[in-house]
């Protein structure tokens, strides 16, 4: 029992302040991508032919929800036309909102007064992956230690579809999921929320097209919240069901 | 040591196609079954079209019989691979009745080939998917369009039995899997493990490349071992290159591989804790695996590694200020780990749920061919990073950490032992990291030339082969992950045990779902 107290003691209080106050992310962190047309030269297609994920067309627009992420833009841009910003806020309710060309990122609105009224202090998730290799899956269950402690937000991964207000769903929905997910998705009882998270949930990411998989998670069910990013990092999740209750 | 008939090769080497032998399938049979009997293990064993060989036609509209057979057995005590080959049509007989750790190859090969191993005890879907050829098998029956989950269950029969269904999707968390129990009361019976609803057909992605999105493949086929499969991939494409990452590179593969190992291992420790209600170091682990994932971050931006790991090198380099960084938060979370992990080995209540639950005996584990920290906590003695050591691993060696009880404690303590063994190998790479170059020039496979490229990832032996075509693009990139060899050692640990502890002893294998369904 001692050296139980006693590790505690050296084990300290961890729990970050978030959203008072955000820590530091690293350097190389790859956030929202930031886009300078000034310098690109006309014709020049380097940053499209690089993208693993085709989430860059022509004129410097990206599709945040194809994109990993990875950087090759950036490496292969000779004019520094592209750059990843340190921003971890991604998530928006539409999914045309993840395209970016001159607009600035809308990130994501409250629900409605009366989704607020039902969901604002107590939102509980059933995950569901679908294809996920198993990174999403981790910086979503990384939200309940104690560092995020998503409980205190009233948030909280539940067991049961029957027991939940949505689901939180990651993967590209591979083709033998799409039965299960389904299921699941009825046995949430209504009014129920869909949010979709990392960029394979968002629009089948990298397997985009396979014939194994079904290009993401609203080509089944209705999304009410998109968090890009291959995996997003664990605030990005976080500030998107944050904004979704209207609490930041 | 290794039947005649089979070349001989290193870890990370390439050679030309031409000098794989091709034997009769009934020599190929006798060259696995003796080095098997001899102490060998199955590392790989596929088919690929006999045509896209040959030719260069395009495996998706490929409608072949005739299918090239290729098995690589892994000579621990020896550090050498040996690769054979035969050609089959249709039919040959199964090697699984004397060789069970061919099981799961052989289903895969049927499921993707329809090739029949004739006297296979349990010829199921492992997947669920359609043929990669056309639809009818061997023995001239059509297969229907596979209907996932849906299969000849094993099932017992008699009073008092009963039947538990678990998945595809589960209580946590968790990837999708379904799990059948046949159950007497409490006691397990059987377990059979039916998979596939992760499948995402990244190996038929992977043929015609390597492209853009190859590495991207890799780095996500199994997201937590992003730097295990990404540094497979990259050694297989420098070998069929002839070409070698500069040592820098070579050093910085390998603090990732130890940091992704370290995140885990944490990560499952805090896991079992929580399975059995042991708060204080569900929790502190459950941070501290947090940490590692963020010194992973600390050098390439991603707390999985994306980016990090590229054939030729890496991305991102050390400077000075970020080593002296990375050096005092890994001693912090080295302290605190080992505060966290120390409480359970004390605690009564801990090491009465771990001991004697779900133990699988060495010659189990060894007949299974598992791999990883489960068999080394049944006390086999194999780690690809001391036997078949490549990169970093041929000049740094990390002592294999080993228990006997195959039990849950076993598999706890192992990673207990190997994490503290990976932190001090980090710790000394950060002291002498080599200087130099972290990137050579562009990797160009050779044509008509196979590799085999292994390493031992955190779940265990990570085994690719890549096969170009005349061009230096892939015929055939296969991909084995550990969790491929261990899901059979999880259903026989569970015989005899009770339901209950199923979670315990499935978290105390943590095995991939999407690795195994790539």
């Amino acid at each position: 029992m001692l050296k139980v107290l006693l590790a505690a003691l050296q084990q300290g209080y961890r729990t970050s302040t978030y959203p008072k106050t955000v820590s530091v992310l690293p350097d190389r962190f790859r956030g929202l991508p930031v886009l300078d047309r000034a310098h690109c030269s006309p014709g020049c297609s380097l940053c499209m032919d690089a993208c693993p994920g085709d989430a860059l067309c022509a004129g410097l627009k990206i599709d945040l929800g194809r994109c990993l992420f990875c950087g090759s833009c950036a490496h292969a841009c000779p004019s520094g036309s592209i750059s990843f910003s340190q921003d971890y806020r991604l998530a928006v309710r539409k999914r045309e909102d993840l395209v970016l060309e001159n607009n600035a990122l809308k990130l994501a609105g409250a629900l409605d007064k009366k989704s607020r009224a039902l969901f604002g202090r107590s939102l509980k998730l059933r995950q569901v992956s679908a294809g996920g290799c198993n990174a999403c899956e981790a910086d979503t269950n990384v939200l309940s230690t104690v560092v995020y402690d998503l409980g205190r937000f009233g948030i909280q991964f539940v067991a049961s579809p029957r027991h939940a207000d949505g689901l939180l769903i990651t993967g590209p929905v591979s083709r033998n999921m799409v039965s299960a997910l389904k299921k699941t998705y009825d046995a949430v009882a209504w009014p129920k929320l869909v949010i979709a998270v990392g960029a394979c949930a968002v629009s089948g990411g990298i397997y985009r097209d396979h014939p194994e998989v079904t290009n993401g998670a609203d080509q089944l069910l209705p999304v009410d919240l998109y968090v890009p990013g291959c995996p997003p990092h664990p605030l990005s999740i976080l500030d998107g069901l944050l904004r979704l209750l209207g609490r930041i | 040591m290794t039947a005649h008939n089979f070349i001989l090769l290193d870890n990370a080497e390439a050679i030309a196609f031409e000098r794989v032998p091709l034997v009769s399938p009934d020599a190929f049979r006798r060259a696995v079954l003796y080095a098997v009997g001899n102490g060998a293990r199955i590392s790989a064993f596929f088919g690929t079209p006999e045509e896209s060989l040959v030719s260069n036609a395009s495996r998706k509209d490929c409608s072949a019989r005739r299918i090239r057979l290729c098995c690589v057995l892994a000579h621990d005590a020896q550090g050498k691979l040996a690769i054979g080959s035969t050609v089959i049509e249709d039919v040959y007989p199964a090697l699984t009745p004397d060789c069970p750790q061919a099981h799961l190859f052989e289903r895969e090969l049927y499921e993707q080939w329809g090739i029949v191993p004739e006297g296979h005890p349990w010829l199921k879907p492992l997947r669920f998917h359609k043929r990669y050829n056309n639809g009818h098998d061997g023995s001239g029956h059509d297969a229907p369009d596979p209907a996932i989950g849906v299969t000849d269950f094993f099932h017992i029969d008699g009073a008092e039995m009963h039947e538990v269904a678990v998945g595809p999707v589960h209580a946590g968390i968790i990837e999708p899997g379904h799990f059948r129990f046949q159950c007497h009361g409490e006691d397990v019976y059987h377990l059979e493990i039916s998979l596939g609803y992760q499948h995402r057909g990244i190996e038929p992605a992977l043929t015609g490349g390597p492209n853009k999105r190859s590495l991207h493949y890799m780095e996500t086929l199994a997201g937590d071992t992003t730097i295990g499969h990404a540094t497979a991939y990259a050694q297989a494409m420098e070998a069929l290159a002839g070409g070698i990452a500069p040592p820098r590179a070579q050093a910085i593969r390998g603090i990732a591989l130890e940091l992704e190992r370290a995140a885990n291992h944490t990560g499952d420790l805090g896991a079992l804790a929580g399975d059995i209600g042991y708060l204080p170091t569900a929790s502190y682990c459950g941070r501290i695996r947090g940490d590692f994932l963020n010194m992973t971050a600390l050098l390439c931006g991603s707390r999985f590694g994306r980016g990090l790991v590229s054939p030729g090198g890496v991305l991102y380099d050390f400077d000075t200020e970020r080593l002296s960084r990375l050096k005092d938060k890994l001693q912090q979370a080295q302290k605190d780990v080992t505060s966290a992990v120390n409480l359970l080995w004390e605690a009564p209540s801990v090491m009465a749920r771990f001991e004697h639950t779900g133990a699988l005996p060495p010659d189990t584990a060894e007949e299974l061919g598992l791999v990883g920290p489960a068999a080394r906590a049944s006390g086999l003695v194999r780690d690809v990073r001391y036997d078949f050591p490549s990169g970093i691993f041929r000049f740094a060696q990390i002592p294999v950490s080993t228990w006997g009880t195959g039990d849950v404690f076993a598999r706890a303590y192992v990673r207990w032992l190997e994490l503290q063994r990976s932190l001090s190998f980090i710790l000394g790479q950060l002291e002498m990291l080599p200087a130099g170059d972290i990137m050579t020039g562009p990797v160009t496979p050779a044509p008509k030339s196979l590799a085999v490229s292994l390493v031992e990832g955190w779940r265990g032996e990570i085994c690719h082969v890549a096969i170009t075509d005349g061009q230096g693009g892939f015929s055939e990139y296969k991909i084995v992950d550990p969790s491929f060899h261990n899901w059979l050692g999880l259903a026989i640990a569970m015989r005899d045990q009770q339901i209950s502890d199923f979670p315990l002893c499935n978290k105390s294998f943590n095995l991939s779902y999407c690795g195994h369904d790539l």
